[in-house]
């Protein structure tokens, strides 16, 4: 099934493409040409050790730190030198990495913080939406975010990104911290989203057995550049993938 | 020991039964058994309170009890026993009325849902102070009138400062309190408006009415000014920077004599006018008009309202904010900077508008300060101002309305009723001036204050969103340290 969507999403022009981005922080380069494309529809992975630089391409995206070489283009647009709140404004929603919920709001008021910019009327709608998709929050709704649990932390994170009516979801380690139960619940809401309302996801994880798992295309990166790529399947099969990355981590 | 056997530790049986002899032995009684009988709260409470007492009396017997001074032929000893007694006296009522009510309350608090029961009253609370502080401030004139007669002006001008507080104090704590940039030279705002109304009466003779919204303005364009070079400051080096604002201001006021007078001020500022109608004596004043006795304290009660009425705007626009999508801009800057460029707010513009809007209602106090004293100068805007604000904002608890009025009675009027305070000549000789020790018992205060409310006075947050049913953020969920 994952081959027909990968197909019918290389048609088009992609909706998120990265060209050749360099990033440094000062005189060190993080990213060394890194070539990406995210196609309508999509779930593509970013995996990778700490200090790859997985990270940092979700900053560039996002405009912080912005690429001092090459390109981000969002929908045919070149949004490599916009700054951040302009390019989230874009139809682009990002889950950062460390989740930054804002800990003494109450849930209700993070997710409303996530509508900020959206359309009043379609409020109530994506509310009950995000509630579906995680019950816990509207259990929650009246609680300080900072008294949440990790993985109900991370569920508002994404509730809150949600609310902004993406079509481009940025997830950066959902999985970070959490326990595999919580894991696999947030990689089904994640899967849910894309095959009930075609929202498009990149997602960047050091847990390369669930994101492949998940993701219909995935990129490797060592060192800051792309070492390999291509569908979930394959890049688990293959031996180099799982020697490095899968060692440990498949059961 | 006397029962040692040195052949029953052989065995493991009997060692251990020896060790458990032994430990016996060392303990005596088990420590923390309840009473079979408690002790009733208030023998409890005057069994405490008699044992505080004699310690006060044993340690101070010789500080205050005696005194030698210096005499020809040698030391003269003097004995006063009354100082000495009033202060058991203290220290027995201080020790019995904490016992009674505070410490004795704590050990039968139940956690957990009692907890969230008394966070629940403590909002109730919030709301009746609330409500019992405007009906207390809208007829304050009136009361003044029938209570204290002969005091009437003196209260009345002490409640004047409060208001202007309480207005810097709501003022600053969009700033500091909901947007959380720490802002110690709120003071400059404050200077900002007063001049600019000073200056513009003087110029151009306009009165206290046209001159307020322009003082506001020009204060909130300060406020722009200030905003743009600390946009990527945060913590220490934006309050270095503040601070260093509020001083150049000051400073300009200072040296920039042709303008603003320099240190001699500027003098003869207009009193405000109600409709034209002047608070004076003789023809077309107030009571000619009204036909009522020319009396001073009328353009008190004037003043009074006037900033009553500025302190209630300040108060209503914030807490109208609060619920807008800036006000929560603002809240959610305070939380966190990154998450909110990612949800694609714009922080640039989410700050300047804090630091406008603060900076407003500054500029409307400072020419609110001017008109009343008619007379300003440099000296009135030192940075002690700027860390008073900052200290009722913080003490208060910061983004609290309620909190901010609190303090603000507790700090100035608490100062102001320091004055008074001939009671303590008693204790520390007639040559003991109470003003002088102002600042110290002010000190004194906050530490207290920190020291049983590290969160300030007001620490709970009411959501500014509200789904299905009201629920209150009690401060024991909002520890110290989470939340960044």
């Amino acid at each position: 099934m994952s081959a027909v969507m990968v197909e019918e999403g290389m048609k088009g022009a992609p909706l998120l493409s990265v060209r050749g981005v360099e990033t440094f922080y000062g005189k060190i380069q993080a990213l060394r040409g890194i070539d990406i494309d995210v196609y309508e529809g999509e779930i593509v992975t970013m995996i990778g050790a700490n200090g790859a630089g997985k990270s940092t391409l979700m900053m560039t995206i996002c405009g912080n730190p912005q690429a001092r070489n090459g390109q981000v283009i969002y929908r045919g647009e070149d949004i490599t030198r916009l700054p951040t709140h302009t390019i989230m404004a874009k139809s682009i929603a990002q889950s950062p990495e460390g989740r930054r919920i804002f800990g003494r709001m109450t849930v209700m008021e993070n997710l409303q913080m996530g509508a900020l910019l959206q359309d009043e009327a379609y409020f109530d709608d994506d509310l009950r939406q995000v509630f579906e998709l995680f019950p816990r929050l509207r259990e929650r709704q009246g609680q300080r975010g900072g008294t949440l649990s990790g993985g109900e932390q991370q569920m508002l994170a994404i509730g809150r990104a949600l609310m902004s009516r993406p079509r481009l979801l940025l997830l950066d380690e959902p999985s970070l911290g959490l326990a595999p139960l919580i894991v696999k619940q947030i990689f089904d809401a994640i899967r849910e989203l894309n095959q009930s309302q075609g929202l498009t996801v990149f997602l960047v994880e050091q847990n390369a057995f669930h994101a492949l798992r998940l993701a219909h295309r995935g990129y490797v990166m060592v060192n800051g550049a792309i070492t390999m790529s291509g569908t979930g399947r394959e890049l688990l099969a293959r031996e180099e993938v799982r020697s490095a990355y899968l060692e440990g981590g498949a059961h | 020991m006397s029962s040692f056997d040195p052949t029953a530790d052989t065995t493991p049986e009997g060692a251990e039964r020896q060790d458990e002899e032994r430990r016996r032995a060392a303990q005596g009684e088990p420590p923390f058994v309840e009473a079979a009988t408690p002790e009733s709260r208030l023998a409890g409470s005057l069994r405490e309170a008699a044992i505080t007492a004699g310690i006060v009396a044993a340690i101070t017997l010789f500080f205050f009890a005696f005194r030698t001074e210096i005499a020809i032929g040698g030391l003269e000893l003097t004995v006063r026993w009354p100082v000495w007694l009033s202060w058991i006296a203290i220290a027995f009522v201080g020790r019995f009325l904490l016992s009674f009510f505070l410490y004795r309350a704590d050990r039968t608090k139940a956690s957990g849902a009692a907890k969230g029961a008394r966070g629940a009253a403590a909002v109730g609370l919030g709301k009746v102070l609330a409500v019992v502080f405007l009906l207390i401030a809208l007829t304050l004139p009136i009361l003044l009138d029938t209570l204290f007669p002969s005091q009437n002006r003196y209260i009345l001008d002490l409640a004047i400062l409060i208001l202007t507080y309480v207005m810097l104090g709501w003022g600053l704590n969009i700033v500091v309190g909901l947007a959380g940039l720490l802002d110690l030279g709120y003071v400059a705002f404050y200077a900002v408006g007063a001049y600019s109304f000073a200056l513009l009466s003087q110029n151009f003779g306009l009165g206290f009415w046209v001159c307020l919204p322009m003082a506001g303005l020009f204060a909130a364009l300060w406020g722009l000014m200030l905003g743009f070079p600390v946009l990527r400051l945060r913590g220490d080096y934006l309050a270095i920077v503040t601070l260093a604002f509020g001083e150049i201001i000051r400073v300009v006021l200072l040296n920039w004599a042709d303008f603003t007078g320099g240190p001699n001020g500027l003098l003869g500022i207009p009193k405000p006018t109600l409709f034209g109608l002047e608070f004076s004596r003789g023809e077309g004043s107030f009571s000619d008009y009204f036909g009522l006795d020319y009396s001073p304290i009328q353009r008190f009660v004037f003043l009074y309202y006037i900033i009553l009425a500025l302190a209630l705007l300040t108060n209503f626009i914030t807490l109208r904010l609060r619920k807008l999508p800036v006000g929560r801009a603002w809240e959610a800057l305070r939380e966190d900077e990154i998450a909110c460029r990612s949800l694609g707010i714009n922080t640039t513009n989410v700050k300047l508008t804090a630091f406008a809007t603060g900076a407003m209602f500054g500029g409307f106090a400072g020419s609110f300060f001017a008109t009343r004293q008619g007379f300003i100068s440099p000296e009135s805007f030192t940075f002690m101002e700027s860390a008073i604000i900052l200290a009722i904002v913080v003490l208060g608890g910061l983004g609290s309305q309620v909190g901010v009025v609190i303090a603000s009675v507790v700090m100035i009027g608490g100062i102001e009723m320091l004055r008074n305070l001939g009671v303590l000549t008693d204790f520390f000789g007639p040559s003991f001036d109470p003003t002088q020790y102002r600042m110290l018992f002010f000190g004194l205060a906050m530490v207290l204050i920190m020291v049983w409310k590290p969160r300030g006075l007001v620490s709970s947050r009411s959501p500014s969103a509200i789904y299905k049913e009201k629920k209150k953020i009690g401060a024991d969920m909002v520890a110290q340290g989470e939340g960044h």
